[in-house]
């Protein structure tokens, strides 16, 4: 009854005429409900912690004057030691500061790590070029916008260049955004000899010793290359490898169509390489939500000078040499018959990465990695052989695998600090975006729908899903780019988002909204009134939003399991002094 | 594909490509009685593959919603179809029952190829199956068969040969075709069996698809180059002839000056003719005074004026592109002779009429900029409609200028200059006239229309201000 109440108040401010709406919106008082309501509904199913809300500031600059020139509290030489200065450490290392925590990163090899030398960041350069020539190259598009093009080209150094140069600024600044800070940098290769202490030096000689309160792990990862292929750099290599773009071959196969081979198809076939794919799944894109999947086969894949080969290993990858081509041979992944040998001019290995966690000392304190993967729970906090947590020493990022994605390390490591300063913090990794960047982008949040319907079939509850098209985007349609779809799976009687996934031009910058809804749990029949501006590619969330049917809120009141009582009263006693006010001012 | 309440709007879409069962054995379109039992004709129907999209040329059965022995209504979605685009729902025209699929899910046909039978009853479900081997037997006649078999399934696609399945196969196993090669050889439905390699270790490239299939990218440059050759090839003679000067400094043309050359020979093939028109100037002056600070050129002037005179006489503004006809222009884009270092260039304005004069100028200045700079884009210099060439700054009094290919008429502007003018009342006054000499296609444009023209151009100047509106 006090629930209905609530729900009839919103309801006049939706029915009433929209000057009412955006009155009732703009007051305080509704603002405040809103939020109540939220966290009432959001209480019983969501289970991140959200950090309160703090001013770290004035902390931070003190901190960052402190650290180094006082000694770690304790007797230790650190309050927190950071193994590996990618972006996972950086991330760590930044919050440890801002809590007023000495920090010390030991980095064996370059800071910034594989996203910053060797994955998102150099790659990032190459499709932006990709992206050029694909537009540039695209006559049909470029007259339909009335622009002439005579003839375009490319430079490969000059490319090549453009990559390996973003590469060095980002490296200096992340290095130096932690000197300013004052994070010591310590280098070498770092092992764990015992309870919160570390050795560090160069390969075999680690020479220096330190102790730490807080030890985090984060050595992230290295590219998989499965056994029987020969990687020789120049015509078999990895990403590692292609990042330099030291050659542009006639005719490329790439194994494995996730992000990497993805991305890379797009940067290749761009530059006028023609792509084979491997895949030892039955479905290109495996990862993908399978409607994603399926139109990005469609736009990204068929009319590109592509093809695939599915279900199949290459079981041996032997470079090209004494005159012959790269062989490749492929067997059927179920049956393992031979089926086919490939005869091509390079070949890129994009079957995933390993975790990089050897020489880290594990062995000394009782804990056995997963396949090289170090043992977490939800915490980040590493466990031992036998199961139980090692009190000290947290381990993020690719090291970890439970999110292999370059923010998800950060977070993560932020997450570990939030804790270490005394806030228990779990990091929803349902709410972590994930982005391809291939032309146009896909981008994803969250469940896809196969998970989203088991999930519901386990937990009993239903979903539903809402589709937009880019083409109904009036942005999308001025930049001729309607190939796109965006899609979200909710619960249609909590309002709860599940998963958003979407395919089309901006797609990784668009997908924030929704992943921040998630974090903050903010529900359908809340974000639906959010403004977007137009014209932008924005409203094609806020279409999916709009779009989105919800049961009834009636139905939702009566059900037994709903918010707890002391929330409700003082949430009907708000709602009750509103819907007063709001007669006030319709009188 | 039980998300029956998407709200996407494929299947309004597919309406229109809706598939057509068309009666197989007799074509009667009449409606049958509800209950086939007393039916004496066999009521059998195909389905076909139908075309979703003007590009479709065959389609994937992503999944039947109705199987073998299902029972149908019309209107029913009884199979997901995938095209090159997307998949789309296709609904049956006739009520029966699904006697047999012919193309499981997760295979392709042809556009117009038969995927399934749909019996009106019970009764002939096993007479469809004895069809529907009949049909599996005879695939190989039966592919050819069905397109003309069929009145009108809209989509002109070429007859649907199984060309496509046997390749792959063949790929693999004789020579290796890149993918590129491979995709074209299905979409021109090229057997790579029957095509030599000539790529890299013996590889099928693009190149060798395209060649079997008969296309031949390359030549066609080459086939064009000869066409340009031959009236170059009849005006080098004349150039040709005359005997070296000895002593002489040779200076070959330039890319720019041999451009120039070879449209001033082409213009000899036109019929062109001169009119002249003395112009007051003393108004337009006094307004340029006045925009002058505004960055306005008295080109820009001219250019607008001239514009819009165009608009009025659209005959001036038309062009006689094979000596049959008239080209009416739907744009008026003023091109402007410029000198430059080495040569002339000719900077277009635009829809010179439809600009204001200070958005023409900021385009201008543009322009200049960017010819100077060697920078202009073709468009940017080779689409006017009318060309303006204004001497009139270093005190020439008159030329005529010579037509250039591709347009109709050129304006040659003189100098302003004082002159005594006597007006009809026999009053002599000073005033600055300018002399105005137009050069134009007589096969177009009639000494008539360029008198009219020049009226209209010269009341515009005389009565500037409606320039500035």
């Amino acid at each position: 009854m006090q629930s209905t109440a609530a729900v009839s108040v919103s309801a006049s401010a939706i029915t009433s005429g929209s000057g009412a709406r955006s009155e009732a919106a703009r007051r305080p008082g509704g603002l405040r409900v809103c939020g109540l309501r939220r966290e009432a509904l959001a209480c019983s199913s969501l289970r991140i912690s959200q950090a309160p809300a703090r001013l770290a500031v004035a902390r931070a600059a003190a901190a960052a004057a402190t650290n180094g020139a006082v000694a770690g509290s304790g007797g230790f030489d650190y309050d927190l030691v950071i193994i590996g200065a990618g972006v996972g450490g950086h991330g760590a290392a930044l919050h440890a500061v801002e809590e007023g925590l000495k920090t010390a990163i030991i980095e064996g090899d370059v800071v910034g790590g594989t996203c910053v030398n060797r994955g998102c960041v150099p790659s990032k350069a190459l499709l932006a070029v990709s992206g050029r020539m694909r537009e540039l190259h695209d006559e049909h598009h470029m007259k339909s916008m009335g622009l002439q093009v005579s003839s375009t080209g490319y430079d490969r150094q000059a490319v090549a260049d453009h990559a390996n140069n973003l590469a060095s600024k980002i490296r200096s600044n992340l290095t130096n955004s932690m000197k300013s800070l004052g994070v010591d940098i310590l280098t070498g290769v770092g092992t764990i000899v015992g309870k919160q202490r570390v050795r560090y030096g160069k390969v075999g000689f680690p020479d220096k010793e330190i102790t730490a309160r807080n030890i985090i792990i984060a050595t992230g990862s290295t590219p998989f290359v499965p056994k029987g292929i020969e990687i020789d750099g120049k015509t078999v290599f990895t990403s590692d490898h292609a990042l330099k773009l030291e050659s542009v071959p006639d005719w490329i196969a790439i194994v494995g169509s996730g992000y990497i081979g993805l991305e890379f198809s797009d940067v290749y076939t761009a530059l006028g390489s023609e792509v084979t794919f491997v895949e030892a799944l039955d479905q290109l894109m495996p990862g993908f939500d399978p409607e994603i999947a399926k139109l990005a086969q469609r736009v990204l894949i068929n009319p590109r000078k592509i093809d695939y080969h599915t279900g199949v290993f290459a079981s041996k990858i032997t470079p090209a040499k004494d005159g012959k081509p790269v062989l490749i041979e492929l067997i059927d992944a179920k049956t393992k018959e031979h089926k086919e040998t490939l005869e091509v001019d390079a070949a890129l290995i994009a079957t995933g990465r390993a975790p990089f966690t050897k020489g880290l000392g594990l062995e000394n304190i009782n804990v056995v990695t997963q396949r090289g993967f170090v043992p977490v729970d939800e915490r980040m906090r590493v466990m031992d052989a036998d199961g139980n947590v090692v009190p000290n020493l947290f381990c993020i990022g690719d090291a970890n695998g439970k999110l292999m994605l370059a923010h998800a390390a950060s977070a993560q490591g932020i997450s570990v600090v939030e804790q270490i300063s005394g806030r228990d913090h779990i990091l929803n990794h349902l709410s972590i975006p994930a982005a391809c960047f291939t032309h146009p982008e896909i981008s994803m949040v969250g469940l896809t729908e196969p998970q989203a319907r088991e999930k519901a079939d386990k937990e009993g509850f239903e979903i539903s899903v809402v589709k937009t098209s880019f083409k109904a985007n009036t942005k999308a349609l001025a930049e001729n780019e309607g190939d796109g779809i965006a899609k979200l799976i909710y619960r249609p009687d909590t309002g709860e988002i599940l998963g958003v996934h979407i395919l089309g031009l901006h797609a990784a910058d668009l997908i924030h909204e929704a992943s921040n809804a998630i974090a903050l749990g903010t529900r359908l029949q809340d974000i639906k009134f959010a403004v977007h501006a137009h014209p932008t590619l924005s409203e094609v969330l806020d279409e999916l939003f709009k779009a989105a049917k919800l049961q009834p809120r009636e139905e939702r009141g009566s059900k037994p399991s709903q918010p707890p009582q002391p929330l409700l009263k003082a949430l009907s006693f708000i709602t009750a002094l509103l819907s007063s006010s709001i007669r006030d001012r319709q009188r | 594909m039980a998300t029956a309440p998407a709200p996407f709007s494929l299947s309004a879409s597919t309406v229109p490509a809706r598939l057509r069962a068309a009666a197989v054995p007799a074509g009667a379109r009449g409606r049958q009685p509800r209950r086939g039992r007393m039916v004496v004709r066999a009521k059998i129907r195909e389905i076909f593959m139908p075309a979703l999209s003007s590009t479709m040329t065959e389609g994937k059965i992503v999944s039947w919603a109705a199987s073998e022995g299902d029972r149908v209504n019309k209107g029913d979605a009884v199979v997901v179809v995938e095209s090159d685009k997307a998949d789309m729902d296709v609904e049956t025209f006739h009520d029966g029952i699904v006697a047999a699929v012919l193309v499981p899910a997760g295979e392709s046909a042809p556009v117009g190829a038969p995927i399934a039978l749909l019996a009106e009853s019970e009764e002939e479900v096993p007479l469809a199956l004895a069809k529907a081997k009949e049909l599996s037997n005879g695939q190989p006649q039966q592919a050819a068969a069905p397109a003309p078999a069929e009145d009108a399934l809209a989509t002109p696609p070429p007859p649907p040969t199984p060309a496509a399945a046997p390749a792959p196969v063949s790929a693999g196993t004789k020579g290796i075709a890149s993918p590129q090669a491979k995709n074209l050889a299905k979409q021109h439905r090229v057997d790579l069996a029957k095509v030599t390699g000539t790529g890299p270790y013996g590889r099928i490239t693009p190149e060798d698809v395209e060649a079997a299939a008969g296309m031949q990218p390359k030549p066609k440059p080459a086939a064009a180059s000869p066409a340009v050759a031959a009236p170059s090839a009849a005006a080098v003679p004349q150039a040709a002839v005359l005997p070296p000067v000895p002593g002489a400094t040779v200076v070959p043309f330039t890319t720019m000056q041999a451009a120039v050359s070879k449209n001033m020979v082409e213009s000899l093939a036109v019929p062109a003719f001169r009119v002249g028109y003395p112009i007051v100037t003393d108004k337009l002056d006094e307004l340029y005074e006045k925009v002058k600070p505004k960055g306005v050129t008295m080109t820009v002037l001219l250019a607008k004026a001239a514009a819009m005179a165009l608009a009025q006489h659209p005959v001036v503004n038309a062009s006689c592109r094979d000596g049959k006809s008239f080209t009416y222009n739907s744009n008026i884009n003023i091109a402007v002779a410029v000198a430059i270092d080495g040569g002339l260039i000719t900077p277009v304005l635009q829809d010179a009429d439809k600009l204001d004069i200070y958005l023409l100028s900021q385009n201008w200045k543009d322009l200049v900029k960017k010819a100077r700079a060697k920078q202009l884009q073709p468009n940017e210099y080779s689409s006017g409609t009318f060309t303006l060439s204004n001497l009139g700054m270093f005190g020439v009094d008159r030329f005529d200028a010579i037509l250039p290919p591709g347009q109709g008429a050129i304006m040659a502007v003189g100098a302003s200059k004082p002159t005594v003018v006597a007006d009809k009342d026999g009053f002599f006054s000073v005033k600055s006239k300018m002399l105005v000499n137009v050069t134009a296609d007589h096969r177009i444009v009639y000494g008539a229309d360029l008198a009219a023209f020049l009226q209209t151009f010269a009341k515009i100047i005389e009565d500037p201000e409606s320039l500035t509106l």
